[in-house]
């Protein structure tokens, strides 16, 4: 894992003792609300429905056992006992006190943590693929871009007042774990002709109001050039993105209206510029960078696990939960272990200060002490022997954390929603919690299969509802909470928008609806098609049929 | 004929506060001053007074309505504010224990 240096460690100290000064300024008077709030907010700090919000940035959804340890004390000491993990890999507390907000801050910096570009017009937290480091598809890991990004993209003077937030993701793999084609930049590692590693550079995507899939700039970038082009990106965006209106502010309508083509030949134009300049990172540099993520001395193993084996066949549920929450690892004799975070009925990416504790008392035990947060609001333990499956399950049954439902309909993205958020039209949460209750019998989720349902409760898009095979958004229908579904959303490789499929639901109806969704999906299936390929087959009449027949 | 109460949330600690018969800005909605909108002005006054003394940020009146035994939020978004996220916590839950409900005024 990357570890500070004196200049990361210097600036997040500096950071925070600034930040001292601001707020207790701010309590005695001396700064009005209005000179105060984009201060709060380049440190994480929002004003919600109920309270105060801080939302701590985890770069690339990387935490260490330790990080961890110091996120769930912040939970118990500072909040009400938990906290909740986010669609950016982050994690917010939703009742922190202004008061004590700096000591946060400063135990957050005493573990190399703090919540810089969570915020604002700026280039936010680089997320990634949350296998990264691990995935048996993986070409290499993502995470050395994602850290040199983040070097690069911190604090730069030039990129402090984009036009608008501006969010990057990358992926070290063909398969797209991390959504990069719905970010403002998406990055995807392959290979070139030659066999060289190099990132498609995508451009121009994202969700929110105007949800666009993102397009291809250049088809391959090599690791050298990286920096160069993407300054070159965000300086062609600096220069011509809409700053008089917020909602045309984003890369994405800026792409849209001089089209990809003019807009590559922009960039291009300045690439040529910025080429082989001092963007050029020195080849120690980046080793230096490449050696925090060096693999892990992963032992010798024989790829099948015998012990694994013989407790798949005699324990029916551990056979179930390896079958659906784990994922191979390039290691052999290794798995990827996903932790759920949705239990029936719970909140989705909620952990509690003692799950937390727990997980990083695993993470040290079974998994180099390393966790990864996924934007799908779960956790990932990357690295687990196989001879060790067992155990490390019984101990996730104990916790409540291995409900064995990754990738299956009651794995929902929720976005905080009205309970919480000022901006929300409607509730999400309690909507993810009735779905996951009607849904709870594992063997029926089991037989549906495949599938990702999202939930927004509004368009901003939190919750990603727009890439959800499912999605639901919440809306305002005179003052009532109204739920409208779109069918056919991915966030993977293929990308693609969801359609809506008619008017929208109230609260009471949303969950019959989705049912019924579900239903058609069942009824029009043929053997081993999933939600998506039965949905692209049949298209939107089934299931509008279903949904409105009696209305 | 409106009734409004108004809200803030409270600068220190950032909890959703409502002004109170008594004039302090409590948490606690049972406590809310309740006028008829004609009369609104007089609580406006004493939000931005409250902001001006740095007990408060953000003050804005919301409507209410008479219900048996006191009153409640007439938008659904109120309501939640005053009875805190409206999530249910499940059995067996590390309860999250920021739900109030029944919060609405009593009588
Ligand atoms: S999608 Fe809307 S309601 Fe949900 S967290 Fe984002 S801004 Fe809030």
């Amino acid at each position: 894992m990357y570890q500070y240096d004196e200049f990361d460690h210097a600036h997040v100290r500096q950071r925070t003792e600034q930040f001292r000064g601001q707020v207790a300024r701010r309590l005695s008077g001396e700064l009005s609300e209005d000179e105060f709030r984009p201060l709060r907010l380049m440190n994480g700090v929002y004003l919600q429905l109920h309270a105060y919000m801080l939302r701590v940035a985890i770069p690339y959804g990387t935490l260490s056992a330790v990080q961890m340890r110091k996120l769930a004390h912040i939970a118990r000491v500072y909040d009400k006992g938990y906290g909740h993990f986010t669609t950016r890999q982050n994690i917010q507390y939703n009742w922190p006190k202004l008061e004590e907000l700096p000591d946060i801050l400063g135990e957050l910096a005493e573990v190399e943590m703090h919540a810089i570009q969570t915020s604002g017009n700026c280039i936010r937290n680089v997320t990634a693929d949350q296998y990264a480091g691990a995935a048996a598809d993986e070409i290499e890991d993502p995470r050395i871009w994602a850290e040199i990004i983040r070097q690069w993209s911190s604090l730069h003077p030039e990129f402090s007042f984009l036009p608008r937030k501006f969010k990057i993701a990358i992926t070290g793999s063909p398969t797209d774990r991390a959504a990069v084609k719905v970010h403002d930049i998406g990055l995807r590692m392959h290979l070139n002709a030659a066999g060289d590693p190099g990132f498609e550079v995508l451009v121009g995507g994202g969700l929110g109001r105007t949800p666009m899939i993102a397009k291809t700039c250049r088809a391959w970038v090599s690791k050298h050039d990286l920096l160069a082009y993407l300054e070159a990106i965000l300086r062609v965006y600096n220069l011509h993105g809409r700053r008089d209106n917020k909602y045309k502010a984003r890369i994405k309508i800026l792409v849209h209206e001089l089209g990809i083509d003019e807009f590559r030949r922009e960039v291009d134009e300045e690439f040529e510029h910025l080429r082989d300049g001092a963007l050029v990172l020195p080849v120690e540099e980046v080793a230096r960078i490449e050696k925090h993520f060096a693999p892990h001395p992963f032992e010798t193993l024989p790829v099948k696990s015998d012990v694994l084996l013989s407790y798949r066949s005699v324990n029916f549920d551990f056979a179930r939960w390896y079958a659906v929450n784990t994922f191979p690892h390039k290691a052999d004799g290794y798995r990827i272990v996903n932790i759920s975070l949705k239990p029936e009925g719970g909140v989705p990416g909620d952990a509690t200060a003692d799950q937390m504790d727990a997980i990083a008392d695993i993470a040290d035990r079974y998994s180099f002490s390393e966790i990864c947060v996924a934007h799908e609001q779960n956790l990932v333990l990357a690295h687990v022997k196989q001879d060790d499956l067992f155990t490390l399950w019984q101990k996730l049954v104990e916790l409540e954390l291995a409900t064995p439902n990754i990738r299956q309909i009651t794995d929902i993205i929720s976005c905080p929603g009205l309970d919480f958020c000022t901006l929300a039209n409607a509730r999400s949460i309690p909507v993810a919690q009735r779905i996951s209750q009607r849904f709870s019998d594992l063997k029926r989720q089991w037989n549906v299969g495949d599938i990702t349902l999202n939930i927004s409760g509004c368009i901003n898009a939190c919750g990603h509802h727009h890439v959800g095979n499912i999605g639901i958004l919440g809306v305002d229908r005179k003052g009532e909470e109204y739920y409208q579904i779109t069918l056919g959303g991915r966030a993977d490789e293929n990308a693609q928008v969801g359609k809506i499929i008619g008017p929208a639901f109230p609260y009471d109806d949303v969950v019959d609806a989705i049912e019924t969704v579900v239903e058609t999906y069942l009824d029009a299936r043929t053997e081993g098609e999933t939600f998506l390929e039965t949905y692209d087959r049949v298209g939107q009449e089934p299931f509008k049929e279903k949904l409105y027949a009696t209305a | 004929m409106t009734l409004q109460a108004i809200t803030a949330n409270r600068l220190g600690d950032g909890l959703s506060v409502f002004l109170a018969e008594d004039g302090s800005w409590s948490t606690d909605f049972a406590q809310s001053r309740v006028v008829e909108d004609g009369e609104a002005a007089s609580l406006e006054d004493a939000g931005e007074a409250a902001v001006a003394a740095n007990h408060i940020v953000g003050p804005y009146l919301i409507d209410v309505e008479a219900v048996e035994g006191g009153y409640r939020a007439t938008k659904y978004r109120e309501r939640i504010r005053i009875d805190g996220p409206s999530r249910e916590t499940r059995p067996g839950d590390h309860k999250h224990g920021d739900h109030k409900p029944g919060a609405n005024r009593a009588a």
